[in-house]
């Protein structure tokens, strides 16, 4: 009995002390600069006031100079969604290609991709300047695109073989017998059952690559730039005051998406990291 | 013409040699079981038989036609899995008819097969259902359905009861072997279960190191195996090889076992060839169930050995019997009651023995 209530006083001290720079983050982003200065970092706002939200997200409505979040924000959405797709879908073509259509070398393909999740992503930078200079889409949002999508493949790839591995080989053995060809398979009988790895890889990709401020602070400036980048010159080149409210409000907007897919598909999530590792 | 007919087929994966110079045939109708160790083979066979497997050397023939090179789709073979291999997005009926449909037949005609072979298998009532909501007979049932819809010239099975429990298999086996009665269709099954092979095939081909060690009827396999590695795979306990010398003087022949001095005479057995064998060292072989504690026919060589062991089995008991430092199996109803340590009269069915040369192995 006293195990249990020490067990819970523990996991309550956790949650709060997870909880607790969210509270600091919603609160601050709901008063006003003159709250902010009289009262201390916990007191509760006079009011639901949204004003500093409006700021974040759409700006003052005075013209040079004023950053704001909106247009960045589908910089964003923009980038994520066809990188997400790409390199989820490439990687699952992959993953059924080095697991149901093995082919002399095949582990030598695997080892290589699986550098790309060990390299550090400050090692490329400078080539990877380069090649998107020479493709023409420095600076913009495919070329963004393109970087996330190469390196996710990797990873992706990784998640899909590690899955299709566990499905056996006979049913692509049955589907040839019957008739069915390379992409027939992979869309028909193989696709349909992979449910739970492509939610897995898309939270992953997406978390990756909405988060990353490394390749969009340097593939991109001024108005190609993703959302994170556009919140850290936000932050940083304030002028006179600092206005912690609004600065609380945009860090929870760039980081709200993520959060929206993590409750959306959660569940998933666990489910398909874990299945696989055990069988049955 | 044969059905289906292999020439000097070779298969290696890198430097491993899978597959060395098989010769097979089947005749139209017939039931041939692949049977054999794990790792003889036998499996590779019949993916090259089906076109998942490449070859090297050889060709596969299936009514006089060579289809070597051709596609798993177009060589008229349908095939069952040890795993089942159901599509687990697509429903019973949904899985019985995509080889149909991407062959383009027509939807009638497919509507058609589907009612008469649900019907046939009893699964017309699960023809909504997922692969995942079946028990597992129900699961080999449709699988088996799957390969029907398509009227194949072969049917390919490999190892489909393995993965059933011991009840459900012996009652598959029989629905297969009705399954083949009915329809007649030549079938190749691979399997590692001898009963299996014995009770279904009209053929079999017993494998070992990628070399067919003998392809004969289930009859010839158990009461003349070619080589001692057949006579040992065969049977529960497999049959007894005592090491000895054959003996031969005017008209007689006998065996003398190492060790032993007196003589088994032999005269009554089948030769392959009569010649040198005075002297031959030679694998006497007899199974356990042809060694008898009571005089059985004219045939039967007294003899006293030594009961060492007894393994009592229900039904039955398999005793251990000392004959001059080699071990001698024999199988008696567990009414009999035998001492141990101590002589025990038996009787040999000389009528069922077999003989091998000890330096080859093979029957003489």
């Amino acid at each position: 009995m006293f195990l249990r209530w020490f067990l819970y006083f523990v996991l309550i001290l956790f949650a709060l002390y997870f909880i607790f720079p969210l509270y600091v983050m919603i609160v601050t982003s709901l008063k006003t600069m003159e709250e902010i200065r009289q009262g201390t970092l916990l007191t509760w706002p006079s009011g639901l006031n949204f004003d500093s939200w409006a700021v974040a997200w759409g700006g003052r409505g005075y013209g040079a100079g004023d950053t704001f979040l909106k247009p960045y924000f589908w910089n964003s959405i923009k980038m994520v969604v066809p990188a997400v797709f790409f390199s989820t879908f490439i990687g699952a073509m992959t993953g059924y290609v080095l697991t149901k259509w093995r082919f002399k070398g095949d582990q030598w393909v695997f080892l290589f991709l699986l550098f790309g999740c060990f390299i550090p992503f400050q090692a490329i930078l400078l080539p990877m300047a380069r090649t998107l200079g020479v493709l023409g889409i420095s600076n913009s949002v495919i070329g963004l695109v393109l970087v996330h999508t190469v390196y996710g493949i990797p990873f992706t790839t990784l998640f899909f073989r590690n899955y299709y591995v566990s499905v056996p080989t006979e049913l692509v053995k049955a589907a040839r017998i019957d008739g069915a060809g390379f992409f027939k398979i992979f869309f028909k009988i193989l696709l349909p059952i992979s449910a739970p790895i492509i939610v897995v890889t898309v939270i992953w990709q997406f978390t990756q690559i909405w988060n990353d401020f490394l390749f969009g602070s340097t593939f991109s400036f001024g108005e190609a730039a993703p959302i994170q980048v556009a919140l850290n010159n936000m932050v940083l080149s304030s002028t006179s005051v600092k206005e912690y409210n609004v600065d609380m409000a945009s860090a929870i907007i760039a980081g709200v998406p993520t959060l929206i897919v993590y409750v959306l598909a959660g569940k998933y999530f666990i489910r398909g990291l874990t299945s696989g590792a055990v069988k049955g | 013409m044969k059905t289906l007919k292999i020439q000097e087929l070779s298969k290696n994966f890198g430097t491993t040699e899978v597959l060395r110079k098989i010769n097979l045939e089947i005749d139209e109708g017939n039931f041939l079981v692949l049977l054999g160790p794990s790792g003889c083979g036998k499996s590779t066979l019949l993916n090259i038989i089906a076109g998942l497997e490449t070859i090297n050397e050889g060709n596969v023939f299936i009514d006089d036609y060579n289809v070597s090179k051709v596609e798993p789709k177009d060589r008229n073979i349908a095939m069952v899995f040890q795993s089942y291999a159901l599509y687990p997005s697509m429903n019973v009926s949904e899985n019985m008819i995509f080889g149909l449909k991407q062959a383009k037949v027509s939807k009638e005609k497919i509507e058609e097969q589907l009612q008469k072979v649900s019907k046939f298998l009893q699964v017309d009532a699960l023809l909504e259902r997922k692969p995942s909501q079946l028990s597992g007979g129900q699961r080999q049932r449709v699988a088996i359905g799957r390969a029907l819809v398509r009227e194949p010239r072969i049917f390919l099975f490999d190892e489909p009861l393995s993965n059933l429990d011991a009840k459900l298999r012996v009652e598959m086996r029989r629905e297969i072997k009705k399954l083949h009665q009915q329809l007649k269709t030549t079938v190749v099954y691979v399997t590692h279960d001898q009963t299996e092979a014995m009770s279904l095939g009209t053929n079999i081909a017993i494998m070992n190191h990628g070399v067919i060690q003998q392809n004969d009827t289930p009859e010839n396999i158990y009461n003349k195996p070619s080589n001692t590695f057949v006579a040992d795979f065969i049977g529960s306990p497999s049959m007894n090889l005592i090491k000895g010398n054959l003996k031969q003087s005017s008209n007689q022949i006998s065996f003398v076992a190492n060790g032993s001095n007196f003589e088994i005479p032999i005269n009554g057995y089948d030769f392959i060839e009569k010649s040198n064998l005075e002297n031959k060292e030679v694998f006497f072989g007899i199974r356990p169930e042809h060694i008898f504690s009571k005089k059985s026919n004219e045939g039967n060589f007294e003899i006293n050995l030594r009961a060492d062991l007894s393994e009592y089995i229900g039904h039955e008991q398999i005793m251990t019997f000392d004959y001059e430092n080699q071990e001698v199996l024999a199988k008696f109803p567990s009414t009999i009651k035998i001492e141990l340590s101590k002589n025990t009269k038996l009787f040999f069915d000389l009528t069922q023995i077999s003989l091998f040369d000890a330096k080859t192995e093979e029957r003489i």
